[in-house]
């Protein structure tokens, strides 16, 4: 058999839940939405209904998955780059000399040398000591819109699910509404009055918009945790409501929007360096990834090192994040087990 | 089923005012357009006033968004700056995006359901584990980095496509920035096939069938293929409106005259009826896009009825 | 129908770039001078009335399609006589302009005096929004037509134009000012046909004019196809058969189209692609000296920037900008250390004095620290150049400047660059007086004559006064300057205007920008303009 959509949901607020993993709603080409529709196949499978879902104990998931992971090679690897940028965005002095911001002109696009083994870039700024520095900015952005999102999604959507009726409905309409909006443009719009030149704006914009996207997913996995029979038990014992969201529910539908918010992580630091190349972005002096591929895109040509360390350091931390993600969401998954 | 799409034509509604408000609020925030018109020069008071007044400008925002809405449901979306009604850029600008998200879904579905299939039956296996690496590249690449080294490659070191796209915009030519923009959500494609395919591969059904003695081949476009694809389906309809409206990387860097190109134009020159109508049509595909996934589950997935 | 037209110049642009077939208008088929040749554009801003353009990209059209009373040598800059015979004055103030018979538009209504005195009274009237509208400012009447602040129009035409008949107008100025008539090449000044009035949006979708070109199809926002207007009356007629505007956002993806034989010409060559510029075009590269200055303004409205010993600062940091290494590296040449607030194209006699910035412009760490410290040090400790970041090649060298200025005072945090994302949003902050530190101001000459480079920039209240710098000593040498009518003395006053601008360092002077061009072995004679526009009509194709 294979699994049944979960009906109930199917028809709460007009059956909104089938397409809830996979809204698309990013200029990148749905760069944002990747974790979404990934986590639906985990969102689902809670409601598994032959039991071999997150129906036992909480603590049993947990630890099963944690057992699975120490022994998953790409959890090993990917963690071990994430720690790596942890250290390096916390003391970047250690494995680079110099001031990122120390730039001289005379030596612009040269090639590795003694002191810059990456060479550098079009304004003589140092490629190793920008790369190494930007590290922290962008390893920044992708985790505090990722919490803020994660926050503000999973609250708004608990809350939805859990409450369901006209509450449901109504803040499911305010989630269509802000996924009707396209990332980039949204971005493009929201971003270019700002003038403060610290990482916020690009944060509070991530999460205005990304939120959505982990509303869905949370209001899922409560819907269906709400149905177990332990939580219709706790309510037949009179809990509260409180009591029960935090006691009984929120263990339970948390797993799949841990999953969706590290694959989001590393979507959240690509969108970054999308903004800073439609000028919209970072702005100096921050050092980040996005700003420094975007300053170098033109010279693709002339000084192609300037623009492929910053964005390897990119794609590998991003790579990072999602192979994170993924093994997270394998080991949470009974299914693929 | 006929009451079931009225209650979500009527749920449109909202989101659909909302999203326009939304969208509408925004380009205001962004400030003056009308001091960009006059190059490095300050407008002189008089005429940048007659300006403000001619579109609207000295209304308060509630005011303005009222009247353009009422105007949009006659079919007048108001005009540019340069003085073309936009309805006049929508009709050069859509039909561009459009075959080039036609190009994207293709290659979404044949190459990213393929590759899909492919790893999900052989999964653990080199194939998987190469094309799953691929696919991880793919995604952690911005689209902007991926389209000018495929630009500088293919179009001037050998040559092989030209690096822009003419103002015809033909199928042949947009083959390529098709894939740019596709890539994304192809790699996503293929992952999301993939565990589909691995989790209905040990169903009970498949072993069944199996089990009867049915050809292989049989099995897996029968029973495994048809009944893994409804997440894929969903995510490719979804996908359109999104690729619709978040062309403007790839449109920026093929110069492809479509909706990227006008929404970014209209955006750097603060163009708020451009913006704003293009926007407003986009949220209308999304919605309806929306709508026929929805509906397509229930062809895909009997179980499902809507009443 | 539009489509069936669209279709076809269409298929015809597609022919001509793979062989050199022509395809022009008018059944000229074979021969180089049928030949049509494609070129790179950008989306003009506004609608495509003389009048109301006021961007290089609306201007190169106007170019083509318009010939006024004058024209500016395309190699000297100087005003020739056009479509004027002769401009007569006795008092400066008082001019009367015949026109030269023969000529008409492309349409065959013939050019009168009359189609210069609508035109002109049509770009001076409030009620038709057009942005050039203070270029008649001068002409008496204008505070009728054209009431500042908020007053209604009284007026619907210029009471100092007169139709004497046919061939003759008169035109009174509401002050004295004796390069009037060298101002009349702009294309404001244009003439314009019945049909403007008659058939507005009709003329908007192809514009009709008087020029070696006429309009053969117009897509709005990505391509226009001009064709040679074989009965063009005047002496420079185009050389070849037509052009193919299209229209390109970043011009990154033009450069790199003309290097794939997609694109014939390219008349804005990215900074980032000029290292390699000679290696890929070899001498199919233009780099040609045009009017156009690059200059920091300074918010004068911010009593940081403007209390006593602020101009010692705003030398000071003048005086941290190596100009010669930021031209040498991030321009390649393509721009010139500035040594005034004018530029080489005006020529010695026409104004252009090299050196007369002095000390002030040169290239000194130590002095500079000196004066800044003197100065009472940066506002706030720490100066921010603001500029837009959607246009030109503006990062590159703010953050060139700002590392410059890093340098020379030994701090990495003393500068830094303050993209705005949108160019509009960038106005509307100057417009509104929010600028906190220097800005980018960049200055393309409208017509060559030295009160251009200064009267609008720096007079009091003046138009692209953005930092609203003003001085009185510098607002009356330019009046003295504008009531005299021996051209020598004039130029010299302005001269003395400019150095009270430089010792109050009123903006600082960066670099003169030159024109740069790049074209396919398709071209030859090709040429930039002054202004930066290629010369069309001179253009062969083979």
């Amino acid at each position: 058999m294979p699994e049944p959509m979960p009906p109930e949901p199917l028809l709460s607020g007009g059956g909104r839940v089938p397409e809830d993993g996979a809204i698309a709603a990013t200029g990148m080409g749905g760069a944002m939405d990747l974790a979404t529709a990934e986590g639906e196949t985990l969102e689902r499978a809670p409601a598994g209904p032959d039991g071999t879902g997150p129906t036992d104990r909480p603590r049993s998931l947990w630890s099963d998955a944690w057992r699975d992971l120490r022994r998953n090679p790409v959890f090993i690897l990917s963690g071990l780059v994430i720690l790596f940028l942890v250290f390096v965005s916390l003391w970047p002095s250690v494995i680079a000399s110099g001031s990122p911001l120390k730039c001289d002109l005379a030596k612009a696009q040269e090639g590795s040398q003694q002191g810059a083994p990456f060479g550098y870039d079009g304004q003589g700024c140092n490629v190793y000591t920008r790369t190494v520095y930007g590290a922290r900015t962008s390893v920044t952005v992708g985790v505090l819109a990722t919490l803020g999102v994660a926050l503000f999604g999973s609250v708004l959507g608990g809350l939805a699910g859990f409450f369901g009726g006209v509450w449901d409905s109504v803040l499911s309409r305010i989630t269509d509404i802000f996924f009707a909006i396209p990332v980039v443009l949204g971005g493009l719009v929201l971003l270019s009055v700002v003038t403060s030149n610290t990482v916020w704006p690009v944060i509070g914009f991530m999460v205005l918009l990304g939120w959505p996207q982990i509303s869905r997913i949370a209001r899922g996995s409560v819907i269906t945790a709400k149905q177990n029979d332990y939580v219709q038990a706790a309510r037949a014992l009179g809990a509260s409501n409180s009591r029960m969201l935090l006691r009984h529910i929120a263990p339970n539908a948390v797993a799949p929007v841990i999953v969706v918010a590290t694959i989001a992580l590393g979507t959240y630091i690509a969108l970054e360096a999308t903004l800073s190349y439609l000028g919209v972005g970072l702005k100096p002096p921050t050092v980040s990834w996005g700003i420094d591929i975007s300053a170098a895109s033109p010279y693709i040509r002339n000084a192609p090192h300037a623009l492929l360390w910053p964005s390897g350091a990119l794609a590998l931390t991003v790579l990072a994040f999602i192979m994170l993600g993924d093994a997270v969401r394998d080991a949470l998954d009974p299914k693929l087990r | 089923m006929g009451r079931y799409v009225i209650r979500r034509l009527l749920q449109m509604i909202p989101v659909f005012i909302g999203a326009t408000l939304l969208i509408f609020l925004m380009v205001n925030v962004m400030g003056d357009p009308i001091a960009g018109l006059c190059g490095d020069r300050q407008c002189d008071p008089a005429t940048a006033a007659q300006l403000e007044k001619e579109f609207g400008l000295d209304k308060p925002v509630w005011q303005q968004y009222l009247t353009y809405m009422g105007n949009v449901f006659t079919g007048d979306f108001g005009t540019a700056f340069n003085g073309q009604p936009v309805t006049e850029l929508m009709a050069t600008a859509f039909p561009v995006t459009i075959r080039l998200t036609i190009i994207a879904i293709v290659f979404e579905i044949v190459i990213g359901i393929t590759l899909g299939v492919v790893t999900g039956l052989r999964r653990g296996r080199p194939v998987d584990s190469g094309v799953l690496l691929v696919t991880l590249v793919v995604i952690s690449v911005p689209t902007f980095v991926t389209g000018l080294l495929l630009q500088l490659l293919l179009g001037v070191k050998w040559g092989w496509i030209k690096p822009s796209v003419s103002s015809d915009a033909t199928f042949g030519e947009l083959i390529v920035p098709g894939l740019v923009l596709a890539s994304v959500s192809l790699a996503y494609v293929t992952r999301l096939t993939r565990t589909s395919i691995a989790e209905n591969k040990r169903s009970d059904y498949v072993r069944t069938a199996i089990a009867k003695g049915l050809p292989r081949r049989r099995v897996v476009t029968r029973h495994l293929l048809r009944n893994s694809l409804i997440p894929v389906v969903t995510f490719i309809g979804t996908d359109i409106g999104a690729l619709m409206g978040g062309a403007i990387v790839t449109e920026r860097i093929f110069n492809i005259h479509g909706v990227g190109f006008q929404l970014y134009q209209g955006i750097l020159r603060q163009n708020t009826q451009t913006v704003v109508g293009f926007v407003t049509v986009l949220v209308l595909v999304f919605l309806v896009a929306n709508l026929l996934v929805d509906l397509l589950y229930a062809v895909l997935d009997p179980r499902i009825r809507y009443a | 129908m539009r489509g069936a037209t669209h279709a076809k110049w269409a298929a015809c642009a597609a022919a001509v770039a793979l062989v050199a077939t022509a395809c022009g208008g008018g059944g000229d088929s074979g021969g180089d001078s049928g030949a049509v040749l494609s070129s790179s554009w950008g989306d003009p801003q506004n609608p495509l009335e003389p009048a109301n353009t006021n961007e290089v990209q609306g201007g190169k059209v106007l170019d083509m399609i318009f010939r006024s009373l004058k024209k500016y040598n395309p190699e000297t800059g100087e005003a020739e006589d056009m479509l004027a015979e002769k401009i007569e004055t006795s008092d400066s103030q008082n001019f009367t302009i015949t026109v030269k018979d023969g000529w008409t538009f492309s349409n065959g209504e013939k050019v009168t005096a009359k189609s210069f005195v609508d035109a002109w009274n049509y770009g001076a009237s409030l009620k038709n929004n057009q942005k050039n509208a203070y270029f008649f400012g001068y002409i008496e009447g204008y505070d009728k037509t054209h009431p500042e602040d908020g007053g209604k129009q009284t007026a619907d035409t210029l009471s100092g134009l007169k139709v004497v008949d046919d061939r003759t107008f008169t035109v009174k100025l509401s002050q004295k000012f004796s390069t009037f008539p060298d101002t009349l090449g702009y294309p404001a000044y244009a003439p314009l046909p019945q049909a403007f009035f008659t058939d507005h949006a009709g003329w908007l979708s192809k514009p009709i004019g008087n020029g070696p070109y006429a309009v053969d199809s117009y897509a709005k926002g990505s391509q226009m196809s001009l064709r040679k207007w074989e009965d063009y009356p005047g002496d420079d007629a185009a050389e070849n058969g037509g052009v193919d505007l299209k229209v390109y956002t970043d011009n990154n993806t033009a450069y790199t189209d003309l290097l794939a034989g997609n694109l014939d010409l390219v008349d804005d060559v990215p900074a980032a692609q000029l290292k390699n510029v000679k290696n890929d075009l070899g001498d199919r590269y233009l780099n040609t000296p045009a009017g156009i200055i690059q200059t920091l303004a300074f918010p004068f409205y911010d009593e940081n920037w403007n209390k006593s010993g602020s101009d010692k600062v705003r030398t000071g940091l003048s005086r941290a900008i190596d100009r010669e290494q930021i031209t040498e590296t991030i321009f390649q040449k393509t721009r010139t250390p500035a040594t005034d607030w004018t530029s080489p194209v005006l020529g010695e006699d026409g104004g252009f004095k090299e050196g007369l910035c002095g000390d002030a412009c040169d290239y000194d760490p130590a002095e500079a620290k000196k004066l800044i410290q003197e100065g009472g040090g940066l506002p706030g400790g720490q100066v921010k150049i603001t500029y837009n970041a959607d246009t030109g090649s503006h990062k590159q060298w703010v953050d060139a400047v700002c590392n410059s200025i890093n340098n020379a005072l030994g701090n990495d945090k003393a500068c830094v660059g303050n993209p705005v994302g949108t160019f509009a949003d960038f106005r509307s902050q100057i417009g509104d007086q929010k600028m906190s530190g220097p800005f980018r101001a960049g200055w393309q000459m409208d017509y060559p004559l030295i009160q251009n480079f200064l009267q609008p920039l720096y007079y009091t209240n003046a138009s692209s006064n953005d930092g609203k710098w003003s001085n009185k000593e510098f607002d009356d040498l330019v009046d003295e300057a504008n009531a005299e009518t021996d051209t020598a003395k004039a130029v010299e006053t302005f001269q003395q205007a400019e150095e009270v601008l430089r010792d109050n360092m009123g903006a600082i002077p960066l670099w003169y920008q030159n024109g740069s061009a790049g074209y396919s072995d398709r071209l030859s004679n090709v040429k930039l303009n002054p202004f930066s526009v290629p010369v069309y009509n001179e253009i062969k194709v083979s």
